[in-house]
């Protein structure tokens, strides 16, 4: 790679710059310039473009409901995420004890809800939640309960299903990145006197903590935005950024309020990204000052 | 693991990781399962366990026209942005892999982003900025849609098996006197093939089921299956839902099955 940094123009090994040329024109004509044309429209005062202003972002900011939706939509990524985290991180330890083909068989079990279509997955969780679920009818046979739970529209249930949905961005990474550990220094801190769960706080977790940034960043990132599974199992009674956005837009015809909306959300999830590297950056540098 | 003393701390550390490890994994595939044993049924709902079991909903989907009309648009349309998505995503993961410019590395972050970015708000704008440019919404505006939010998989692929590919042997090539056209047909791209077919198949299974984006861009003759499905759930619980969940798992696995085989798509995405 040193070498390749340093070659003439004819180098062989690299391709030019301008083949990304083609990639490069269709982002600016079919995202960028549309986001840009999202962001001019936000500052439309009112629906036919009139007057210009942060209007719409004041309706916005000084409005409880629409502060209330964003706050329960970002309370929920963390929940989401935080469920993943302690979920997802037993799958990627386990992967790292196993053989060969059990190895194929959890990555193809962690892929599947991947790519298994989200409407699928959702419908799934209906069938399990519902008042003739598969939870409500064990618990009722089992008598635990006299009549069936109300699961199925429940923040509880919601984060469930979605950390089930988001489930592989998370184990991925921390996959990708307790692989990248090196074994001896699990077994070097054992028969220096630690124990495994001191070993598991002080040598892997923080040596981890790239594959836990990068997973949580993604998982965060989709629970937030996951539209149809946040409509079909909370249901009506909860509202979240996509689907408020969506009413905006689509039944209301309020496009400068939903355009306004889409930017406070993208501001939100740039800001949590941006929160979680610069927590990748800081726990890096402690791990090496350490 | 030699001379480690097996100490109740030891093992109540491995215990409860596997534990958790397993309930994790019987969380990730019940719903699936559940799926398909309902989907089964010989009742009308979606009770579980199902009182006895048929096939009637399967023979049922045969004439559901509407799911079939939706499913058809969506694989056209998957197919169109996964080969859209192959032409240019490919030339710009050739383009940015080996460069340490920092117009690669901008670009990298600007075909990423579609990642991380809200696809509801991108959806959103895409249709403002069509009806500004006079272009009806259609299968075309959808296939320029899915591309965006496709096209990040195919890059991010391409450019990880670019990644292990020795640059010696683009050089004996050369210096043997082959083209770089040559050099690439024949050498480049049988070696990241896998990647670009392992990134070609995420690209194809998330147009196929994507609903933000399709949301926005679609209309009354462009009908999409993953948004016929969410508004049939909408209205009632329908257990040809269930059928046509179960056809899409079993889909699904056979896919992943044939991609494992071929690309080894296990050990792809966790390099």
């Amino acid at each position: 790679m040193s070498a390749a940094a340093g070659a003439a123009p004819g180098d062989v090994t690299r391709y030019g710059l301008g083949l990304a040329a083609p990639l490069a024109l269709f982002f600016m004509f079919f995202f960028v310039a549309p986001l840009a044309q999202l962001f001019v429209l936000s500052f439309h005062n009112d629906a036919a473009g009139l007057t210009w202003g942060i209007g719409q972002y004041a309706k916005f900011l000084t409005d409880p409901f629409s502060l209330g939706v964003l706050g329960s939509t970002l309370v929920l990524g963390a929940e989401v995420t935080a469920l993943c985290l302690v979920l997802g991180y037993p799958i990627a330890w386990l992967y790292h004890r196993v053989g060969g083909r059990t190895q194929t068989l959890i990555i193809l079990i962690v892929l599947l809800p991947l790519l298994t279509s989200v409407v699928v997955r959702t419908f799934a969780w209906i069938v399990i939640l519902g008042r003739q679920g598969i939870v409500n009818n064990t618990l009722l046979s089992l008598g635990l309960i006299g009549t069936p739970l109300r699961l199925l529209y429940t923040q509880g249930g919601l984060v469930v299903a979605l950390a089930q949905v988001q489930m592989p961005l998370m184990t991925l990474p921390l996959i990708t990145a307790l692989g990248r550990i090196d074994p001896n220094l699990d077994d070097a801190s054992c028969s220096l006197g630690a124990g495994s769960w001191r070993t598991f706080w002080r040598i892997m977790l923080p040596l981890s903590m790239p594959g836990v940034i990068a997973g949580c960043t993604l998982t965060y990132a989709a629970a937030i935005t996951a539209f149809i599974t946040q409509s079909l199992v909370g249901g009506g009674q909860m509202l979240f950024m996509p689907m408020y956005l969506y009413q905006q837009a689509s039944t209301l015809q309020n496009w400068p309020f939903a355009a306004a909306i889409s930017i406070i959300f993208l501001l939100a999830v740039l800001a949590v990204v941006t929160a979680f590297t610069m927590l990748g950056r800081l726990s890096s540098a402690t791990g090496d000052a350490r | 693991m030699s001379g480690r003393k097996r100490s109740w701390e030891t093992i109540s550390f491995e215990v409860t990781m596997t534990a958790a490890a397993l309930l994790a994994l019987l969380l990730i595939i019940a719903p699936s399962l559940v799926v398909l044993i309902v989907s089964f049924t010989s009742g009308f709902s979606l009770k579980f366990p199902p009182p006895g079991y048929s096939t009637r909903w399967y023979v049922e989907l045969w004439d559901a026209w509407q799911l079939h009309f939706a499913a058809r648009n969506s694989f056209v349309v998957a197919l169109w942005a996964t080969g859209l998505s192959i032409g240019l995503g490919v030339l710009a993961a050739l383009a940015i892999s080996r460069s340490r410019a920092l117009t690669a590395k901008l670009l990298d972050s600007l075909f990423m982003s579609p990642l991380i970015l809200p696809a509801l708000a991108f959806g959103l704008s895409a249709l403002m900025f069509f009806s500004l440019v006079g272009l009806q919404v259609s299968a075309l505006t959808l296939v320029i849609g899915h591309t965006v939010v496709c096209v990040p998989y195919v890059v991010r692929n391409t450019i990880a098996s670019l990644a292990q590919l020795e640059p010696t042997l683009l050089e004996s090539s050369s210096i043997l006197g082959a083209s770089r056209l040559y050099t690439f047909r024949r050498i480049v791209l049988p070696l990241i093939r896998p990647g670009i077919i392992a990134g070609a198949f995420i690209a194809f299974m998330s147009s196929f089921d994507n609903v933000p984006v399709s949301l926005f861009l679609r209309d009354a003759a462009t009908d999409m299956l993953p948004i016929r499905m969410w508004q049939d759930l909408e209205g009632k619980l329908d257990v040809t839902i269930a059928a046509l969940s179960g056809v899409l798992i079993m889909a699904t696995v056979a896919l992943m099955a044939v991609m494992e085989h071929f690309t080894g798509l296990s050990r792809r995405l966790t390099s």
